[in-house]
């Protein structure tokens, strides 16, 4: 009778023990996660979901919604404006992606080696990352000043043409595709830079050893190895290159002076102005 | 090999030393143009430095919007922000890196997911819930969507949690430490680095955010940096360009002197997240 009763007890309490120790620490995770969960659920997860819903109907934001299927879609693929954002959005991101790709391998191919100064070149390369979008979009707008900006003097007084930077849409793009290039090389840089450094360096020796040159050292193991890099920058500089939109707002009066650059940008041109939100709402959506 | 190891280095500094040049020059002209006179800024013949250095443009920007206030602004909302992000992200990865509890992996995806969305998706539903709140023209409408955490934040943090040996714990769990004790005295300390990364990445973050209180903002003086300056480059000033020098100057000045004493941590921390 005892003995039964110890068995089944030593088989019993564990298990009790493990599932309040477990309870224990749902709700340790439950007070811990509390805060994340309320602020990304309230401010990212509901108005994704809400925003996908508000696309199907014709809200307005103030009166009373009803459902109309896919109209907005429909109405969104006939739209003009829509196709020449997406174009725009499209030239920029070709622009801007094999650009700043290359050159700021290049600066951390030029940095990954052992030398005095390194730190002082990342530092200088990386201050215009960490710099407020919208000051280096009015600084540059002056630089870019058809008339008395300093880009336009330097390149009169060499004999060259003076374009209107700004003035032109395509040359506007391509305009605003240097500036993001200047500004964010810096910090492309430093990520390749970590990359190039978690390269062993055996296989460096090893190659040179076996008469490897350094293009072939570079083709065949730097850029193989660099791969997961240049995968991460090509998907973060993708990321930002569809959502660019400061950069626009700014240099272009908010895209109404010349064709917006991205979809990002008609969207703040058409979207804050329209009384039907729903139509402009799911443009970001439709391509997130 | 002595004298083309020389020539390579010295090829090599020029080629960085003129990149550096373009890095540096138009925070050079912005602050030049700052200090010069409009008769100086508009001429087809500028010089670097102004021909007689002038405060008007600082003292107009104060005139033209409420300079001051607005930096005070941005200053007191990017701290409140920083600081609420610290303690809630890393309360949230100590859960994910620490806790067992059901539906711990599907939440994590879901948090994953949420860093993929562009900002733009969620605005103007975002906006919804603010105004349904009541926060719209408030400091809430600034603070509250990002005060509770950020997403990258609490990911960042749980990698660098998972990193640190729970054996550490144990001895704590022993002398009958709980999970509050834990996180503050043992695992908060040791994720030191970390903090100051998501801390830094925070403030230049807020400290430059332009689309979240141009929209949820109407007021002058609850306006912050970054949309000030835009205002005034949109309004009937916008053509004084040693004005709008001023104003960038005055903005991106701050964040320059952080970077530079934190560059070390900034420089790391941009290696560590990508490595990640």
């Amino acid at each position: 009778m005892t003995a039964t009763d110890t068995t089944s007890a030593t088989a019993w309490r564990p298990s009790r023990r493990r599932s309040r120790e477990r309870l224990r620490e749902s709700l340790y995770a439950a007070v811990f996660l509390a805060p994340n969960v309320l602020g990304i659920g309230l401010f990212v997860v509901v108005p994704v979901i809400a925003g996908l819903a508000i696309s199907f109907t014709n809200w307005d934001l103030l009166g009373e919604a009803s459902w109309i299927g896919i109209d907005n879609y429909v109405a969104l693929w006939s739209d003009a404006l829509f196709w020449t954002s997406l174009r725009n959005t499209l030239f920029y991101t070709v622009l801007v992606i094999p650009g700043g790709l290359i050159l700021s391998l290049l600066l951390a191919l030029g940095l990954s080696g052992k030398m005095r100064g390194i730190r002082f070149y990342q530092a200088i390369f990386f201050l215009p990352y960490v710099s407020s979008t919208v000051a280096i979009a009015l600084v540059w707008k002056w630089i870019y000043n058809p008339d008395y900006g300093v880009l336009n003097v330097f390149l009169r007084g060499v004999g060259l043409p003076a374009p209107n930077w700004l003035g032109d849409p395509t040359l506007a793009l391509v305009s605003i595709a240097i500036v993001s290039i200047w500004q964010t090389a810096g910090y492309n840089m430093v990520l390749f830079v970590a990359g190039l450094r978690a390269i062993p360096k055996h296989y460096y020796e090893a190659a040179r050893i076996d008469g490897a040159g350094p293009i072939t050292i570079f083709f065949k193991i730097t850029l193989p190895l660099l791969m997961p890099t240049i995968f991460f920058v090509s998907a973060t500089s993708l990321i930002a290159s569809f959502q660019v939109f400061n950069l626009v707002f700014v240099m272009t009066k908010g895209g109404r002076a010349i064709p917006p650059a991205s979809m990002c940008s008609t969207f703040g041109r058409t979207g804050f102005r329209s009384s039907k939100w729903g139509t402009h709402r799911q443009w970001p959506t439709s391509f997130s | 090999m002595k004298i083309s190891k020389i020539i390579g280095a010295l090829l090599l500094h020029t080629t960085l030393i003129a990149g550096a040049t373009i890095a540096l020059v138009p925070f050079i002209w912005m602050v030049a143009t700052s200090f010069k006179l409009p008769s100086d800024i508009l001429s087809t013949a500028p010089t670097w430095l102004p021909r007689e250095p002038t405060f008007r443009n600082y003292e107009l920007l104060f005139s033209y919007i409420p300079f001051l206030r607005q930096f005070i602004n941005t200053l007191f909302v990017t701290i409140v922000i920083v600081l609420g992000q610290l303690l809630f992200s890393s309360m949230g990865a100590y859960a994910f890196a620490r806790l067992r509890f059901p539906g711990r992996d599907g939440l994590f995806l879901v948090f994953l997911a949420t860093l993929m969305v562009p900002n733009v998706v969620t605005l103007i539903p975002a906006f919804i819930v603010v105004r349904n709140l009541g926060w719209v023209n408030t400091y809430m409408a600034l603070i509250g969507p990002a005060v509770l955490g950020s997403a990258f934040a609490t990911f960042l943090l749980r990698q660098f949690m998972l990193t640190i040996p729970a054996e550490l714990e144990e001895a704590a769990k022993i002398d009958g430490a709980g999970h509050f004790t834990i996180y503050w005295r043992i695992i908060l300390p040791l994720v030191r680095p970390a903090l100051a990364v998501v801390g830094i990445f925070a403030f230049v973050a807020f400290w430059n955010d332009f689309l979240w209180p141009l929209v949820v903002i109407n007021s002058e003086s609850l306006k912050v940096l970054t949309v000030g300056i835009a205002g005034l480059a949109s309004g009937p000033y916008g053509t004084d360009w040693g004005v709008l020098m001023a104003g960038s100057t005055l903005t991106v000045m701050p964040l320059i002197v952080v970077f530079l004493a934190l560059q070390r941590h900034v420089i790391e921390g941009v290696a560590i997240s990508g490595l990640k």
